[in-house]
């Protein structure tokens, strides 16, 4: 029985972590760069780097 | 105990996959958000002789503003205030759509604030931005 308890909070605790899916900030920069390049029809002359597929 | 110990770490697998795959790119590929991005672009041509002249700047909330209304002779002033509320009704979608278009409507304000210091950093040398509460000339 106790066991089952445990099982249950195992499975109460990784659902908080799932829900709880935190902000990707990266990914949101990046997706910002993409966007604000083709609205102000820029090229990444400053970072070069970014400049691939996404 | 065994068991039990297989099955935790079946769940930290489990919820690590779970984090790593909403790590991956957001998505900004939808109808909705090329629609709104088309119209941005072509809005910028008009837009730019303004961001050049410092007549309109950069906002610190991921917006535009007329900062300087006598920098814009008042013939073109109506035309200048119609662009500016176009040009911020387009911003505000389109970081609700991404927002949206990735399952997570709350993040809107963080996209938001990402697009904020990304315009502002990637702005041209003379353009407007505020920093601080004050305008600052790039």
């Amino acid at each position: 029985m106790n066991r089952i308890w445990i099982a249950f909070a195992g499975l109460a605790l990784s659902a908080c972590v799932t829900i709880n899916i935190y902000f990707p900030a990266a990914a949101a920069e990046k997706a910002a760069d993409k966007i604000i390049d083709e609205v102000w029809q820029t090229q990444q002359t400053d970072k070069p780097a970014a400049k691939e597929a996404k | 105990m065994n068991a039990m110990i297989k099955y935790f770490v079946a769940i930290v697998a489990l919820t690590a996959a779970l984090n790593v795959s909403a790590a991956a790119d957001l998505e900004v590929n939808t109808p909705g958000i090329n629609a709104i991005k088309q119209s941005m672009q072509t809005r910028h041509a008009q837009l730019a002789p303004y961001y050049d002249s410092g007549a309109v700047g950069l906002t610190a909330d991921g917006m535009i503003a007329l900062r300087d209304a006598g920098a814009v002779p008042l013939a073109q002033r109506q035309a200048v205030n119609a662009l500016v509320a176009a040009e911020n009704g387009d911003r505000s979608a389109l970081y609700a759509e991404i927002a949206k278009a990735n399952g997570h409507p709350e993040w809107q304000a963080e996209i938001r604030s990402t697009f904020a210091q990304r315009w502002i950093q990637r702005a041209q040398p003379k353009w407007w931005v505020q920093s601080g509460g004050g305008w600052k000339q790039k």
